[in-house]
């Protein structure tokens, strides 16, 4: 179990790796370097960047050596928690970041949370009763979910709130509560905004989950040994949460892995047609102003954080399941 | 898709042992794996049926400035944000589509434009009618389009099937072209993504050892990263003079670089399947060359899993290029496709005054659906063996 820990943590490390070197690629993308750009947006608000001041940014960056000194010490500059600054904004980006950051792990975690506590119970009920009209309801909206692009769901519930409820559902806080600080009441209301988000973003997975949960058992439950805990009187709940559900949860387990990169994904464009102050909005208006020490800083976090959370849902997993213990990666 | 020309007649059973007809049976024994997976994938209603509408969008596709009767970069202030007009197909008791004029005026109070519909004028509807000129096919220069209405470029004589946007351009005929560039988009896209994926899936596959362990670890890391920030952060940093066409070509880059894993997942898992079968070890043992035993031998053999494959490769393409145009990442006006209709549809306030706006979600989720039965269903049919 250690070693397949083990591995996997090695796989996390090396894809952080991979997606730190995306994120400077793209901060790099854009023609000029940062100080020109930074110099050009300073001047253009009316102030002046001495030449000493743009002497001292490019040493701190490295500018002007060769591109993976460049990196090396983008990479020393993050690890002392230092972000650099955004051009748009004036201020360090973790400030820009800040709480945003965090409620986009809020929203995703819920999300992935959502897509676990509904796909399995719906999964094991539709195979379970296997052609009842529950089986049918849950295979339309799974279809619907898979078809439907997450953001296009939102505009339409959008639209359908605002004109037959005439109620906003947009946003993660009632607009009283947007820039009070942290109380007891502010979580409160978060948690009441938080279920429709979470559900949009989650549907798409949850449908995946739903059909492969509903395949693997019902192939679970064709096989012998169910007759025969059956004909030996274990009661049908006992019977079925206990072998096959726990055999057909493997593949189910193995793909779970991957919903959240499509969660995180999709709360980008999500978070902007709903309004939600997470950092998908901040991230356009940066691309958008080419602010891209911003923009990358928000891909890198983005990419990190995924990587942390298939790490921890795989090891939640090796401990659940005994047999990915033995398997081969 | 293999369209047997044979005339397989109503009882061309496909399931073995149906019915006393040991000359069905024999068909089977003797069927190429093509028909096969025709006799196999007839039999799925909804996948057959979903085959036709995906049919109707490429003929869209091909006919867009045919279907369209107004030129879909005409814009007139006079004529923002007007509701769809009703048609009318009976005339009293005889057939002849008319729509009913519509007057706009500027409301005093709130400065909105505010149309309302003059039931004293019919503008009959002409199929085949006059429009913009356009070249059918890209070759026959004609005005003829599907439907249109007498006086041109009249503005109290239009027709607007589906209303027009903020700059009082029809939507009906943007959205012909919008289907032109989303679609196609999608099909350069994958045929890219399968490139990608043949060939390191088949490395991958055929090979084994270390380029299979480097490829899959890589397959994995793209797997773990979330897409869209990474197609908003390269898609972004396009230039902005760039030619339509330019962008075009970029942004199908760009989403095909992150989509060819599950492409190139499954070409290797058929690799790896196929390589001890004994027809490939006989190839290789008569001594064909490695080339000869993949192209020749291998690849035919799963040629079918790899359309199911790509077939379902396409809607993820098709939404991944409306989200970025979506959102303004994009192909960028005056290129047409259904994001970039959709941005229009960004804002509650807007869509809630003008819900037609939202129209171009309808054929995403209609194509999309449609693709991903579609490719269910040849799936199902790719594998004569299965259930």
């Amino acid at each position: 179990m250690l070693a397949y820990i083990g591995r996997r943590a090695l796989l996390a490390i090396f894809t952080v790796w991979a997606i730190s070197v995306l994120s400077f690629v793209i901060i790099q993308l854009p023609p000029g370097d940062y100080v020109t750009s930074y110099i050009a947006q300073m001047a253009s608000m009316g102030s002046v960047v001495t030449d000493e001041e743009a002497q001292n940014l490019r040493i701190q960056y490295g500018l002007g050596q060769p591109v993976y000194v460049q990196y090396l010490k983008w990479m020393r500059l993050i690890a002392q928690g230092n972000f650099g600054m955004s051009m748009e904004w004036r201020r360090p980006v973790t400030e820009v970041i800040g709480e945003r950051f965090w409620l986009t792990v809020v929203v995703s975690v819920a999300s992935l949370f959502l897509t676990w506590v509904l796909a399995l119970p719906i999964g094991i009920y539709s195979a379970v009763r296997q052609y009842s009209v529950g089986d049918y309801v849950g295979t339309f909206v799974g279809f619907i979910g898979l078809a439907v692009p997450n953001f296009l769901l939102a505009l339409v519930l959008l639209y359908l709130g605002f004109t037959l409820f005439n109620a906003h559902i947009g946003g993660l806080f009632s607009p009283e509560l947007q820039d009070a600080p942290w109380s007891m009441a502010r979580v409160w209301d978060l948690l009441k905004h938080l279920p429709i988000p979470a559900l949009i973003l989650g549907l798409a997975g949850t449908a995946q989950q739903i059909r492969i949960m509903r395949a693997n058992l019902l192939d679970e439950l064709r096989k012998p040994y169910v007759v025969t805990a059956r004909s030996k009187g274990l009661t049908e709940i006992d019977l079925i949460l206990k072998y096959p559900v726990r055999l057909a949860l493997n593949p189910f387990a193995s793909t779970i892995g991957y919903t959240l990169p499509y969660i995180v994904s999709g709360s980008i464009i999500v978070s902007l047609v709903l309004g939600l102050p997470t950092v998908g909005p901040l991230l356009l208006k940066a691309l958008i102003a080419q602010d891209m020490f911003l923009a990358g800083t928000i891909v890198l976090l983005l990419g990190v954080m995924t990587v942390i959370g298939t790490l921890v849902s795989d090891i939640l997993l090796v401990w659940v399941d005994p047999r990915i213990r033995l398997e081969e990666t | 898709m293999a369209t047997p020309d044979v005339a397989l007649g109503p009882t061309s059973a496909s399931l073995p042992g149906a019915g006393a007809a040991d000359v069905s049976k024999q068909r089977i024994f003797v069927a190429s794996q093509w028909q096969l997976m025709w006799w196999r994938f007839r039999k799925h209603k909804v996948a057959v049926a979903s085959a036709l509408v995906v049919i109707g969008f490429y003929l869209v596709v091909v006919g867009a400035d045919f279907l369209a009767y107004a030129d879909p970069n005409a814009s007139e202030a006079q004529r923002s944000l007007m509701p769809p007009q009703r048609v009318h197909l009976f005339d009293g008791w005889r057939f002849g589509p008319y729509v009913y004029a519509v007057k706009g005026a500027r409301d005093l109070q709130s400065f909105k434009r505010v149309y309302r519909t003059d039931p004293s004028e019919k503008i009959p509807v002409r199929f085949f009618g006059k429009g913009f000129e356009y070249r059918f096919l890209g070759l026959i220069p004609t005005t003829r389009h599907l439907i249109g209405v007498d006086g041109g470029r009249d503005a109290a004589k239009t027709i607007f099937l589906l209303g027009t946007d903020v700059q009082g351009r029809d939507l009906w005929s943007r959205l012909m072209y919008g289907t032109r560039i989303s679609l196609t988009i999608g099909l350069v896209g994958v045929t890219m993504s399968l490139v990608l994926g043949v060939v390191l899936g088949g490395l991958s596959g055929f090979y084994g050892g270390i380029a299979d362990t480097l490829i899959q670890r890589i397959i994995e890391i793209l797997r773990s990263i979330p897409t869209i920030p990474l197609w908003m952060g390269l898609a972004a940093a396009l230039p902005r003079d760039w030619s339509i066409l330019q962008v075009y070509f970029a942004i199908t880059i760009i989403i095909s670089l992150l989509a060819w894993t599950e492409l190139a997942r499954v070409v290797r898992g058929r690799f790896l399947s196929l390589r001890e079968e004994d027809f490939v070890v006989s190839a290789r043992l008569v001594g064909c060359s490695q080339m000869r035993t993949i192209f020749v031998h291998m690849v035919p053999s799963f040629m079918s899993h790899i359309i199911a494959a790509t077939t379902l490769a396409l809607p993820a393409m098709i939404v991944s290029e409306t989200a970025l145009s979506f959102l303004g990442l994009g192909l960028r006006p005056p290129a047409m496709s259904w994001g970039v209709l959709l941005q229009q549809a960004q804002n509650v306030q807007t869509v809630a005054i003008s819900p037609w706006l939202m129209l171009p979600a309808v054929p995403v989720i209609v194509v999309v659906m449609a693709f991903n039965f579609l490719g269910d269903g040849l799936r199902d049919a790719a594998d004569p063996y299965g259930r």
